[in-house]
């Protein structure tokens, strides 16, 4: 008999993960959320991270954009599981590679120091679109829109600045040029 | 202003409207106002269950003999968690069943009130849709979408949750039939079949030498239509045929182009062809993993084409080259009649191309992998299904089962020929399916003969439903293959975990005859081959619930199998092959 314990097959070789955005837009009822969420969950797909928020209010769509790691197959899966659903209207999937796709993370961060280390964090989130949003005499409130990566590296930079909080959105995305996904 | 009704009224004239005969259920706090509805609609029938997996199992083995959905009613809390089992089950092996569940009050909703539970929370993972419906006025619109989505594409279950003041509150009823807007729902077949893709199919056809029909459940979902059409594509065609599990009878199980059931206990030429075939064609089946083995080594060499009705079942497990989202009957139109206004005399012109195919399954029949040594002195468990199938062939005979080797072996010795006559947990593997599955045949079809073929530690899981079927008269027949066991652990135990049975025995099994007198039903008990016959006879001559105790030899195992982590090609055949294998590692040992 074979060395295998298992009533189950032994798993197949496997492709290599890469980055994918998978676009939803979906009715905004009771649950929808707990829905798409829950097959990611309950099939073993990964979230990398995840924004949502209603764009129609007549017609009640909400856009639900996940960044995902997974095997082509697998990435493929997902958007046909997906599709399936009755509170799916319709699903993009991109590359996070895709030159044609742009992305972008919004994250608040929170300095308490001194002005001088304040100048540094403020010079540091320059180039990301940065916006102050709330200022107290040894602290302020700054916004940046950039990569996740961006993000992750500046956060490292302004780290030893006197950063106390950080809060970030998932990635949206939005295809460059005139055309929409239909 | 139309007139309003009540909530419970609104589900009555949405049952009515939807032809629903029987609805399986189980009353309780939260359901009450629904219930004190029935008297008022005398066409629907109430099967009261004794436990709500049981109302799920029987609405179950309706919809799977008859086509139609089964309807389901529990109430809240624990209502609603017993009835999950059936759920999953339906989900698994995609049955049309439409549950309704009793919910708290919506202003107690979230406060843990008596009986509360997340019934839609719970449900969402094993129904195909499911909603909780906070205001009467969305009430008849969502039971229409609801009986759509689950009779619709790839059928399933649905379950909507009605809090019970909904239920008392007045609102509308529209017979308008929402339609579900999008086709992606895999509702029927919206991809337009293309001639162009028909002909490449049949272009791979013509040039195959070594080609295999694989089928399944898709074609008895598909309707009866979908059946005679495969039988005359098969014929048509002169290619071999094998199936699913869920796919048995579809096909006749008695026509020489039938190779049996292929998969992990699949007969030894149905697996080997599917390895070595050069084209193999899935109809409604799904690349299960008792099916296919080990995936890298799956038919290595075959083209593959795939017909499915759900888009998310091609390429889930193996890629094909060609695929085709269809229900299977539209598909069978299309290709037969291509196929037909193309290819006159195809099977006499194909002949030799695929004789030497032919010869070599014909050379794998003759293993005759589903023989077993029988025995003077005790039953042995092929034998008694065997016999059962013999003495039953010719009347219109519906089984049901439970799960385990009585299940494989009633799969591999009993010939169905007609579709929605076998009746199977396959996908979940639901120990207790089949004594209240065999309920729901029995409503469907009155007056025939419906047989549970099962083991004695399935059948315990759900008998308290004898009790149904005594109260409504159902003379279902319970065949319990007798070994003591667990028999499938057993089986995994004895080859895999070095004998150590680790409680699949069952120290301390109620007396079966005595079980079905005390529930009001015969009991039978047959201890010897040379009895069994006159016993099953005894059996289908009465015209009451029977429970028959066939007491089985206890260590057989269930062969042909393949082993996991192996291909279709290297299946163990029986016990003798099983000794060489461990001394020659004994060998290596010394």
């Amino acid at each position: 008999m074979p060395k295998s314990k298992s009533a189950y097959s032994e798993p197949s070789k496997v492709s290599k993960p890469e980055h994918h955005i998978i676009v939803v837009w979906v009715d905004n009822e009771a649950g929808v959320l707990a829905r798409v969420i829950g097959l990611f969950s309950g099939r073993g797909y990964n979230i990398e991270s995840l924004a949502v928020a209603e764009v129609d209010k007549q017609k009640h769509l909400s856009r639900i954009t996940i960044v995902s790691v997974g095997t082509p197959e697998v990435i493929q899966q997902i958007k046909l599981q997906l599709g399936k659903q009755i509170c799916v209207h319709k699903v993009a999937l991109f590359k996070r590679s895709d030159e044609n796709i742009l992305f972008r993370e919004l994250a608040l961060i929170k300095i308490n120091s001194s002005k001088k280390n304040q100048e540094k964090v403020k010079k540091a989130c320059k180039k990301y679109n940065s916006v102050i949003l709330d200022k107290s005499k040894n602290s302020f409130v700054i916004q940046v829109t950039a990569l996740r990566r961006e993000i992750d590296k500046l956060v490292q930079t302004i780290r030893p600045y006197g950063l106390i909080s950080i809060s970030r959105t998932g990635a949206v995305a939005m295809t460059r040029g005139p055309e929409v996904f239909k | 202003m139309p007139k309003l009704l009540s909530g419970a009224e609104i589900v009555f004239k949405a049952l009515e409207d939807h032809n629903v005969e029987y609805v399986f259920g189980y009353p309780g706090g939260a359901v009450l106002p629904i219930y004190d509805e029935l008297k008022n609609h005398k066409s629907i029938k109430h099967i009261l269950a004794r436990h709500e997996q049981g109302a799920g199992h029987a609405a179950e083995g309706y919809a799977r003999s008859s086509g139609k959905p089964g309807v389901v009613l529990v109430t809240s809390g624990p209502g609603a968690t017993n009835v999950v089992t059936a759920l999953a089950d339906a989900y698994m092996d995609s049955i049309p069943l439409v549950c309704i569940s009793g919910q708290v009050p919506t202003h107690l909703i979230g406060t843990d009130a008596f009986q509360e539970c997340d019934t839609t929370g719970i449900t969402r993972p094993c129904t195909k849709y499911n909603w909780l419906v906070k205001d009467v006025n969305d009430l008849a619109k969502i039971l229409h979408l609801a009986f759509e989505v689950a009779t619709s594409g790839r059928p399933g279950p649905v379950l909507i949750d009605i809090p019970k003041d909904v239920q008392f509150k007045k609102g509308p009823y529209t017979i308008n039939k929402t339609k579900v807007s999008k086709s992606l729902n895999g509702s029927k077949a919206k991809e337009n079949i293309s001639d162009k893709k028909i002909d490449q199919l049949i272009e791979m056809m013509k040039k195959s030498s070594r080609p295999i029909f694989y089928t399944g459940g898709g074609i008895i979902n598909s309707g009866p239509k979908a059946s005679k059409l495969l039988r005359e594509l098969v014929a048509l065609t002169g290619f071999p045929i094998t199936s699913t599990l869920q796919g048995l009878g579809a096909f006749p199980g008695s026509d020489s182009q039938f190779l049996g059931m292929l998969g992990m206990h699949g007969t030894y030429e149905a697996n080997n062809a599917m390895h070595d075939c050069d084209l193999m064609i899935n109809i409604g089946a799904r690349f299960d993993d008792r099916i296919t083995g080990k995936l890298d080594e799956f038919s290595p060499n075959s083209k593959k084409v795939h017909i499915d009705i759900d888009p998310s079942s091609i390429g889930k497990n193996v890629k094909v080259d060609l695929s085709f989202v269809s229900d299977v009957d539209i598909f069978l139109t299309s290709l037969i009649s291509r196929f037909k206004s193309k290819n006159k005399n195809f099977v006499d012109i194909n002949k030799n191309k695929i004789d030497k195919w032919w010869d070599q399954i014909n050379k794998w029949r003759k293993k005759d992998s589903l023989g077993f040594k029988n025995s003077n002195s005790v039953i042995k468990p092929q034998y008694a299904v065997q016999r059962l199938y013999e003495l039953t062939k010719n009347k219109e005979t519906y089984i049901t089962t439970e799960v385990g080797q009585h299940q494989m072996w009633a799969a591999q010795h009993y010939k169905f020929d007609e579709p929605n006559r076998w009746m199977t947990s396959g996908g979940l593997g639901t120990m207790g399916f089949g004594l209240p599955a065999a309920i729901g045949v029995q409503l469907a079809h009155p007056g025939k003969l419906v047989v549970d073929i099962a083991g004695e530690a399935s059948v315990l899981m759900t008998m308290q439903e004898m009790s149904t079927a005594i109260q409504y008269k159902l003379p279902i027949k319970i065949f319990i293959l007798n070994n003591e066991y667990m028999g499938m652990v057993r089986q995994w135990q004895e080859l895999l975990h070095d004998k150590n049975y680790s409680e699949s025995y069952t120290a301390a099994l109620p007396d079966f005859v005595k079980l079905a007198e005390a529930y009001g039903c015969v009991g039978i008990r047959a201890t010897k081959p040379s009895e069994l016959d006159e016993k099953i006879e005894e059996m289908i001559s009465i015209n009451r619930p029977v429970i028959f105790d066939c007491l089985v030899d206890k260590m057989e195992n269930c062969y042909p199998m393949i082993p996991s982590g192996k291909p279709h090609n290297q299946m163990i055949l029986g016990p003798e092959e099983d000794k060489e294998e461990v001394s020659a590692e004994g060998k290596i040992l010394v």
